[in-house]
């Protein structure tokens, strides 16, 4: 078989590709960021780019002029506008099984969420929390703001 | 010290409702999904529970004591708190089927949509992690078509890579013929058994 168009549309993507940076193995990784995006782990806070890995008890950091969109490893999606705090309190995730936990709490700002495989498994396995309310996510797509 | 007292009551009074107006600016709101149906969503505080099953339905906590107020969302409104956020989601995660010749890791010549989709696909999303995973039809033993599906997600990951995306970020598996897409009898030669599933996120 002839393969010279497979390579065509390979080396043709391959120029037009940015540089993309490696996964490494956390629970998410950062898709969107714009303006002031930075995550607060182990007392640190450190700038989070687009491919930047998000882990277990990081806390998302967005300034008056930032947004910033994430994937888990669950296919959950979470994005926040500007001047917003988000704490992953838990994340477990059973890539087989898709047993496991999701566990978040919206200090400040807005934020736009769409549940993935955990929520779909078990109705108990997602949560966002804010200082007045727990939400038990069922599925799939919701707005939660707090000030 | 007398007068004092009920001043103190009246400060504590004061506190106790900016508390409450503090956690009132909560709001939850259920969205449709792209399809148009909804989920649901379980808002608790307290003892209180209510569920938002409906497309726009909202949640927010009362001035005083520990209750939720169930509402309908206003859309303009929603644009305009929650534009931002909604714009900095990222894309749902896509899937992409290759097909291969009877017993190779050739790409069939149809499969050509599929991969230059993918590739277009590929170039829209920052950073994006693939998974690869190969499989045969039921002609063979299973050995050899756990081997073959390895060798078709193989030849799937080579073009990724040689397209840029780094190898860290691609997780590949072959599942030989235990996953068709089409059952079939064993021994039977289906052309869309014989395939590579690529899913990106």
């Amino acid at each position: 078989m002839d393969r010279s168009w497979i390579l065509r549309i390979v080396l043709a993507a391959a120029l037009a590709l940015p540089a993309m940076s490696v996964m490494a193995a956390g629970v998410g990784l950062v898709k969107t960021s714009k303006g002031s995006v930075t995550i607060l782990r182990n007392g640190k806070q450190l700038p989070a780019p687009v491919g930047t890995s998000i882990e277990a008890a990081d806390t998302i950091v967005t300034g008056k002029d930032g947004s910033a969109g994430i994937t888990f490893v669950d296919n959950s999606r979470m994005a926040l506008g500007p001047g917003s705090r988000l704490a992953i309190d838990r994340f477990d995730f059973d890539q087989k099984t898709h047993e496991g936990r999701f566990d978040s709490t919206l200090k400040r700002g807005t934020l736009s969420a769409v549940s993935g495989k955990l929520a779909k498994h078990s109705p108990k396995a997602m949560t966002v929390r804010t200082r007045s309310t727990i939400l038990a996510v069922r599925g799939t797509e919701f707005l939660v703001s707090t000030r | 010290m007398r007068r004092r007292i009920p001043r103190l009551l009246f400060a504590l009074l004061v506190a106790g409702l900016l508390g409450a107006c503090a956690t009132s600016r909560d709001t939850i709101v259920l969205l449709p999904k792209d399809d148009g149906s909804t989920g649901a969503i379980a808002a608790s505080r307290g003892d209180a529970e209510i569920l938002l099953d409906t497309a726009y339905a909202s949640a927010r906590p009362r001035l005083l004591g520990s209750k939720l107020k169930r509402d309908t969302a206003d859309r303009e409104k929603l644009d305009k708190r929650f534009g931002a956020a909604l714009s900095a989601m990222p894309p749902p995660p896509k899937s992409f089927v290759v097909y291969f010749l009877s017993g190779s890791d050739d790409f069939t010549e149809e499969s050509k949509t599929a991969i230059t989709s993918l590739m277009d696909e590929l170039k829209q999303r920052p950073s994006p992690e693939v998974t690869v995973i190969g499989h045969t039809d039921k002609v063979g033993g299973d050995e050899q078509n756990d081997a073959l599906s390895l060798q078709r997600a193989g030849r799937m990951r080579e073009l990724l890579v040689g397209m840029g995306v780094p190898p860290g970020s691609i997780e590949s598996a072959g599942r030989g013929s235990r996953e068709p897409l089409v059952d079939t009898a064993e021994g039977v030669d289906e052309p869309r058994n014989r395939r590579v599933e690529v899913n990106v996120r």
